[in-house]
């Protein structure tokens, strides 16, 4: 072929992709908006991809989900099991659960479909909760992102929602004891607890109304509103532009990376189809949820090691361990046992998470925008405090497993529970003293690398018999990242007077203020001054004329 | 006067044959079944008695009349006694809250001694036959209802087994033999419930057995089983394998672009 055809061929090319470009154009004017889209700049650092996990895996979730929708039958009406199931064959049981069995057992791909929407479900909680604490960690909720903290907030709750409810919907054993539990919550909440649970499941529990009421939650509100809130999640991640980790030449007002368009698109959409490959490869090898082990819901049974999944079993852990208190006032019971922990301990923790930026901000007083990540180590304090709510949840956690973890490590599930209760309290307190010391010591380690450079671990032995290691300055990277820690200026305490005498009626609040401030604040080790820095340059220049001069006079 | 024509013994001679042929009939009759309850002979009760004296005594009393240690062992039968011994259960490496399954001490002859001389000293449960434990008829679907509805609450729904209270525990079903487990239900070992024939038939019994046949061949439809434990092990799963795996991509992503 000669260039002149080859240069016609591809002039042809472009002008097909040129019409459909023109044509679209056009009609929604929309050439500006995309080439801005196609250029916006992203920065690069594998946490920034935590996120990505759980969009993908939602759409894996809404995918497998309609096609789960096709067979399941979300009715309590009873059937009697004729499926290829032998050992439930003739088992009464409602149509809800026996067609949760044919897509396991005679719609084809069923099965496979019903684990990746399960395995999909954890990994999209798992993602929530891990893009949570980079976002936390890195205090990439601060200004301007406190509003789209809070649409994640509410993100994982509904997640943590829908995931139960999906959970809930098969109607085998496991959800009708997730129910019953569910039931028995709302039956808690003190005055109007029984009329709440009495109108949520329409009578008495389990009846008839309830399954169909959730698989319209399940597969219509929540997954709507989850899919508005990411959308509005995504487009202030846009507008706001992402943040990113301090670097060369990366300032509060640049951002550094590659354009969406073709790195970012090719990275995130191979991305995706790792994530739904990783998701079907683990879904057709492991079994999750077997469902046809349960056997159908009956209220009369019970099995040994009934448990949520994983984004419920803090919340069972809470239950296992609060002790059994109920009070009784006037023939109206107020039960603490599920009170605490299922409706005031969630109620604290969600709603601390929520408006954690903007107790930050308060304590801080820093009104300034933030598109420069901060490394954990330099808000010691936060860290400590993110650190401190991880051990809680942990142990949460770990409780909700109790019986479990009894049988496998031969314990008494007594023991178990005291020993968690006990660690409930210990445990964070300790957790965050310790996480706060690792932190300063770190920042210390920072100056000194800034200030005297690196080991570099080689040994000089000097003519006279001393031995010296050569510390060697870090390098131009390295050097920006331990230059982006600002100090912030603890708040000073004003006295509640002014020079009158008169009591400044926001004086015990700027008080309060300026303690916590300094609370935050006053351990961290100070950035290195300009005149230090200075002299630490010189001192690195004269060293190494030095160490070279040794080094070649003892030749 | 008329002419008494019985003789004024006729009366108690006719009882004494009514009864005496009663009560022979009855002792012919129970003689008859006597026999198919399989009697122990005397001299395998003799030789379960002198096993019983040297391996047993110490904890559960020279009569078997049980002390602080041990509970009696008059009328538990012959079921119990093969059940704890067949297993390993017993006789105990020390005291403890619950008998562990370990390495059997004594051989299939011995058990039987041991069996025979604790069912000579109070009637009890008998060592079900080979038919008593058949599930060739069985119905499998009311095994599992059965199952589920008895035995799920601790043995958990796969069998696996489950934590009880203060370190006690209802073992897995997963080894058990069907002697075994129609045993355990007639006598109610340790912490488990007696599900004597009155409370549970024997042909329930069989059902459940047949349930637990079926759990312990079943191979997992869906993949790997994850040890059938339920969601503990799926939770730790994804965070481990799962999202290990798609942080190892993330991280490599990330790292290409340097």
């Amino acid at each position: 072929m000669s260039d002149t055809q080859q240069k016609a061929s591809e002039n042809v090319v472009v002008s097909k992709v040129g019409v459909a470009a023109g044509y679209v154009d056009d009609r929604l004017a929309s050439a500006n908006f995309t080439k801005r889209l196609l250029d916006k700049v992203f920065p690069d650092h594998w946490s920034f991809m935590l996120g990505e996990i759980a969009l993908y895996s939602f759409i894996i979730l809404l995918l497998s989900g309609t096609y789960l929708t096709l067979w399941f039958n979300p009715s309590m009406t009873e059937v009697i099991y004729n499926g290829s199931y032998l050992p439930l064959k003739g088992v009464k049981m409602s149509e809800a659960y026996s067609s949760a069995l044919n897509i396991s057992f005679d719609v084809r791909g069923g099965m496979l479909m019903r684990q990746i929407h399960h395995w999909a479900a954890l990994f999209f909680v798992a993602a929530v909760t891990v893009h949570l604490l980079r976002v936390f960690f890195t205090g990439a909720f601060r200004k301007p992102r406190e509003l789209n903290w809070l649409i994640g907030t509410g993100l994982l709750t509904l997640a943590i929602l829908e995931g139960f409810a999906g959970y809930s919907l098969p109607d085998d054993l496991l959800s009708g004891t997730g129910l019953r539990i569910a039931q028995g919550i709302m039956q808690a909440i003190p005055v109007v607890g029984t009329y709440v649970a009495m109108f949520v499941f329409g009578g008495e529990f389990p009846g008839t109304d309830f399954i169909p009421r959730l698989y319209s939650v399940h597969i219509l509100l929540i997954p709507g509103i989850l899919l508005g809130l990411i959308t509005v999640h995504l487009i202030m991640v846009f507008y706001q532009k992402h943040t990113q980790f301090a670097g060369p030449g990366r300032t509060e007002s640049n951002v550094v990376g590659y354009r969406l368009y073709p790195v970012y698109m090719a990275k995130a959409g191979g991305f995706f189809f790792i994530v739904f490959g990783v998701t079907s490869l683990i879904a057709g090898l492991v079994t999750i949820n077997p469902i046809w082990l349960y056997g159908p819901y009956t209220p009369s049974q019970i099995t040994a090691g009934s448990q949520p999944d994983w984004y419920i079993g803090w919340l069972d852990g809470a239950v296992r361990l609060t002790p059994n208190i109920e009070w009784n006032i006037l023939s109206h019971t107020i039960s603490w046992n599920l009170l605490i922990p299922a409706l005031i301990i969630p109620g604290i923790m969600f709603t601390l998470l929520g408006v954690y930026p903007w107790i930050e901000a308060w304590i801080t007083g820093d009104k300034r925008e933030h598109h420069i990540l901060d490394r954990p180590r330099n808000a010691p304090t936060r860290t400590a405090l993110g650190v401190m709510a991880l051990s809680f949840y942990l142990i949460l956690w770990i409780a909700g497993g109790n019986d479990i973890m009894a049988t496998a490590f031969n314990l008494s599930i007594n023991t178990v529970i005291w020993t968690l209760r006990i660690a409930l309290f210990a445990v964070p307190p300790l957790a965050f003293v310790l996480t706060k010391r690792i932190c300063l010591g770190l920042q210390r380690r920072d100056k000194e690398k800034l200030l005297h450079g690196y080991e570099t671990g080689r040994v000089l032995r000097l003519p006279h018999g001393e031995f010296i290691e050569i510390h060697e300055p870090v390098s131009f990277e390295e050097r920006a990242v331990l230059l982006s820690k600002v100090d912030v200026p603890v708040m000073e305490i004003t006295s509640g007077e002014d020079e009158h005498g008169v009591r400044n009626p926001k004086g015990r609040k700027a008080k309060i203020q300026a303690k916590l401030s300094g609370w935050f604040y006053t351990d961290n080790v100070s950035a290195p001054s300009e005149q230090e820095l200075a002299e630490a340059d010189e001192h690195f220049a004269h060293q190494l004329g030095a160490h070279e001069r040794t080094a070649i006079d003892s030749h | 006067m008329a002419i008494s024509r019985r003789h004024p013994a006729a009366l108690l001679a006719v009882l004494v044959v009514a009864l005496g042929t009663t009560g022979a009939a009855y002792a012919a009759v129970a003689a008859g079944t006597a026999p198919k309850v399989s009697a122990p002979s005397a001299t395998q009760v003799t030789a379960g008695k002198q096993l019983f004296l040297e391996g047993c005594s110490s904890c559960h009393g020279l009569a078997a009349q049980g002390s602080t240690d041990a509970p009696s062992l008059i009328g538990v039968g012959a079921a119990a006694v093969d059940f704890n011994v067949a297993t390993g259960r017993m006789p105990m490496a020390g005291p403890g809250i619950q008998a562990p399954v370990k390495k059997v001490v004594y051989t299939p002859a011995e058990i039987a001694a041991l069996a025979a001389y604790i069912a000579s000293l109070g009637p009890g449960p008998q060592i079900p036959t080979v038919e008593d434990v058949s599930t060739a008829d069985a119905d499998l679907a009311l095994g599992g209802e059965l199952f589920r509805t008895n035995c799920a609450q601790c043995h958990s729904f796969s069998g696996r087994g489950g934590a009880l209270s203060e370190g006690r525990w209802a073992p897995s079903l997963m080894k058990s033999s069907a002697k075994h487990i129609y045993e355990a239900m007639l006598s109610g070992p340790q912490s488990m419930p007696v599900f004597s024939d009155n409370t549970m038939r024997p042909t329930d019994k069989r059902d459940i057995i047949r349930y637990i046949e079926e759990l312990q061949k079943q191979e997992d439809p869906g993949g790997y089983g994850l040890g059938r434990l339920g969601t503990v092990t799926e939770g730790l799963f994804i965070w481990v394998i799962g999202l290990g795996a798609l942080l190892g991509v993330a991280v490599w992503i990330g790292a290409k672009s340097r």
